[in-house]
């Protein structure tokens, strides 16, 4: 054989195994999530690292808006097409698997135990069947944000610590005109916000009860509990007058106003009000009652969708496992504000006593979260209840009742499949 | 080929020529229209979330559509959208229509700012509205009402306001379009008709009834139909302006349309939600055969 057929034979060889070997390692998964300007930026940043310590694999990011989501995921994944790792709300979980459209996490690449040592416990509502069906990278919890100037001119020094000081500063905080109309509010309650979810986790368990069942099937809040907890929310606009619901639109609108002293929120509601000049505020734990602290969280997870099989299922769960890794979880408190999920990131002395994350991070410790079947009717349930007590001056107790049948309904729909 | 076409008849080629052109908006609305329909008539005897398995409910859906309260609630809304929305509106845009064909200083100038509402986009418009019906101090309305030394108006926190307060933006936008076909309805009678009335003495009042109203027939006909069918389908405008987009409070701005979204959209109840688009399709139905009823007569 001519030397230079030889040495062409070898560099075929040679280059097509080069080749083979290059498309054999090359793997692109899809991860998708919904459109949230800081998401989208820590997502980047976390493929980019990735893709650095990971050569073979890329991955490539979609995101639409929010409203779109959840159809699309269902639609895509079922025709076999869309994301192989997708963020879920936690409240879909039972339906995307009941459709089929994720798989549970392997026990190799994500052993039982070290999730349940790693995690805060409300990770367990991502156990189903003996098997994890998603992993949370951060978390959420409630917290008071405060105006320090109007607390001040207001004589107030701190924040309230119960709920008997929290309607006390309230009154303090409250400013009308001659004619009775506010100027500003005490509290900005918001029951389109966060307030159904104080009600829910944190005024129903402060007053002695729980919303639902242990198992998750029955609505349990129309009791004593549930009503004296309305009672005390609805009190806020139709007994004391220190705040209107909606006043101002809305509740975080009326505070980045300087309009309102109280307003109750999650940590993702900090870089709205940060970037309001002269609002000058502070933020703290939830107030208690009879000595007891309640707080509501909530999260969303990431997930392998059941298209991924082979190498791409493989590089999907070393995504995974990166997206939940310790050095995500911060990336994603500094870049998004939503707090690490494992309490070895988030309970560091750093994030512990921060003056913003610091009491959402505390909340954590005590917080429950709840398990939506749909969030939306369930959130109406609340929104209706109080319009019903504020509006038509039905009895809290009376108002829950009806309530409580709609949602129960939505329950027995959902668990008859 | 050829020999097959020359042997047909004009008529025969006529007729293969117009379904030939015909074949594409068939096709068209076959595909488009006609199959989503069946469909939905289809997915409304299913239990289905969109991501699980469909199952077969026979006329499930609709009996628990029927014994829902909150249905008939809405029900009612949504006709007294059209109810008081529709006669308003149309008075409102004959009012305007009427004069402003009489003037001839800026006509065209004031003619395009009616109708500029028209093409605004209702979500855009609903948000400022909502804004405007906001309680002191930020409300538009309010304030106004202060100044004359009358109290707030809940407005949109009214189980009773609300849905006039949905309503009225409604209204506004519609009118551009309504002033214009009203003026061409106006300048179509010919001016015999009036210059025959005044030359016999009638006043402005009689040839108004007499004359204008019953030639302007079919454009009133035509624009109760088409507003009618416009406020039944009243979508835009509850889902900008009640709070978390309910159609709230307590339900009491919430229209057909809007329940669909939700049963659809909120809570991926597929097959309550078709069952309710058929209901609306039924009444859309009967709507649009009344008037084919009302023009054959005319005729």
């Amino acid at each position: 054989m001519k030397k230079w057929l030889k040495s062409a034979l070898a560099l075929a060889i040679g280059g097509t195994s080069l080749l083979w070997s290059g498309m054999v390692q090359a793997v692109e998964i899809e991860y998708w999530q919904y459109t949230y300007a800081s998401r989208v930026e820590a997502i980047d940043k976390l493929i980019q690292n990735f893709e650095a310590a990971n050569p073979g694999i890329t991955v490539k990011h979609t995101h639409f808006p929010y409203a779109d989501y959840r159809k699309k995921v269902a639609i895509a994944v079922s025709a076999g097409d869309g994301p192989d790792v997708v963020q879920l709300y936690y409240g879909w979980l039972n339906d995307y698997r009941d459709g089929g459209l994720i798989q549970p996490l392997s026990k190799s690449a994500f052993p039982h135990a070290t999730i349940e040592k790693d995690f805060f416990p409300m990770v367990s509502t991502m156990k189903v069947d003996g098997d994890y069906w998603g992993l949370p990278t951060a978390v959420r919890s409630l917290a008071l944000f405060w105006n320090e100037d109007l607390f001040a001119e207001a004589g107030l020094s701190g924040p309230p610590e119960t709920l008997d000081e929290f309607v006390d500063y309230a009154k303090k905080l409250t400013k009308k005109d001659a004619d009775g109309n506010y100027l500003t509010v005490g509290f900005a309650v918001d029951t389109d916000g966060q307030d159904h979810h104080w009600w829910r986790e944190v005024l129903i368990r402060l007053h002695g009860g729980q919303p639902y069942s242990d198992d998750g099937k029955k609505v349990t809040y129309a009791s004593d509990a549930g009503a004296k907890a309305l009672k005390f929310l609805t009190d806020v606009e139709a007994t004391h007058k220190v705040g209107a619901n909606g006043f101002m639109n809305r509740g975080q609108d009326a505070f980045a106003a300087g309009k309102a002293g109280m307003v109750l929120d999650g940590s993702f509601r900090i870089s709205k009000f940060v970037k309001q000049d002269g609002l000058n505020f502070a933020i703290s734990e939830l107030p208690g009652h009879n000595g007891k602290r309640f707080n509501f969280s909530s999260y969303w997870v990431n997930g392998i969708s059941s298209k991924a099989d082979g190498e791409k299922k493989a590089a999907a769960e070393k995504f995974l496992q990166y997206l939940t890794s310790d050095e995500a979880m911060q990336l994603w408190l500094d870049t998004v504000g939503e707090l690490p999920a494992k309490p070895a990131v988030a309970l560091v002395d750093a994030n512990k006593t921060h003056p913003l994350y610091g009491p959402f991070i505390r909340g954590l410790g005590y917080a429950n979260a709840t398990a939506f079947i749909s969030e939306k009717p369930q959130r109406q349930a609340l929104i209706d209840a109080y319009d019903m007590v504020v509006l038509q001056g039905v009895d809290p107790a009376e108002a829950l009742k009806k309530v409580a049948k709609d949602e129960q309904e939505v329950f027995d729909e959902f668990f008859d499949q | 080929m050829t020999a097959f076409w020359n042997k047909l008849t004009i008529s025969q080629k006529l007729a293969i020529t117009a379904w030939l052109f015909l074949a594409i908006p068939l096709v068209f609305y076959i595909t488009i229209r006609f199959y989503p329909t069946v469909e939905a008539f289809y997915v409304s005897t299913l239990k289905w979330n969109l991501l699980g398995a469909k199952k077969a409910i026979g006329f499930k859906n609709y009996i628990k559509i029927f014994a829902d309260e909150d249905f008939w609630l809405v029900l009612w809304n949504t006709i007294k959208y059209a109810l008081v929305g529709v006669p308003v509106s149309m008075v409102i845009a004959f009012f305007i229509a009427y004069w402003l064909n009489e003037i001839d200083f800026g006509h065209d100038m004031i003619r395009a700012m009616y109708f500029i509402p028209f093409l605004t986009t209702a979500v855009a418009m609903a948000w400022v509205w909502r804004w405007f019906y906001q309680p002191l101090p930020i409300g538009y309305f309010n304030i106004m009402l202060s100044w004359v030394g009358i109290p707030q108006q809940p407005f949109l926190k009214s189980v009773t306001q609300a849905l006039y307060a949905i309503m009225a933006p409604a209204v506004w936008a519609g009118l551009g379009f309504q002033i214009v076909i009203f003026i061409a309805g106006i300048r179509a009678i010919p001016r015999s008709y009036f210059e025959a009335a005044e030359i016999d003495g009638a006043g402005r009042w009689q040839i108004l009834r007499e004359i204008t109203l019953p030639a302007l027939k079919p454009t009133i006909i035509f624009l109760t139909v088409v507003s009618t069918i416009g406020f039944l389908r009243i979508f835009d405008q509850v889902y900008t302006m009640s709070a978390d987009s309910a159609g709230g409070p307590l339900n009491s701005t919430k229209p057909l349309v809007l329940m669909i979204y939700e049963f659809a959209f909120d809570e991926f109840r597929l097959g309550r939600a078709s069952a309710l688009t058929v209901i609306l399709f039924l009444i859309l139905l009967v709507v649009s055969l009344v008037q084919l009823w009302l023009m054959r007569k005319h005729k």
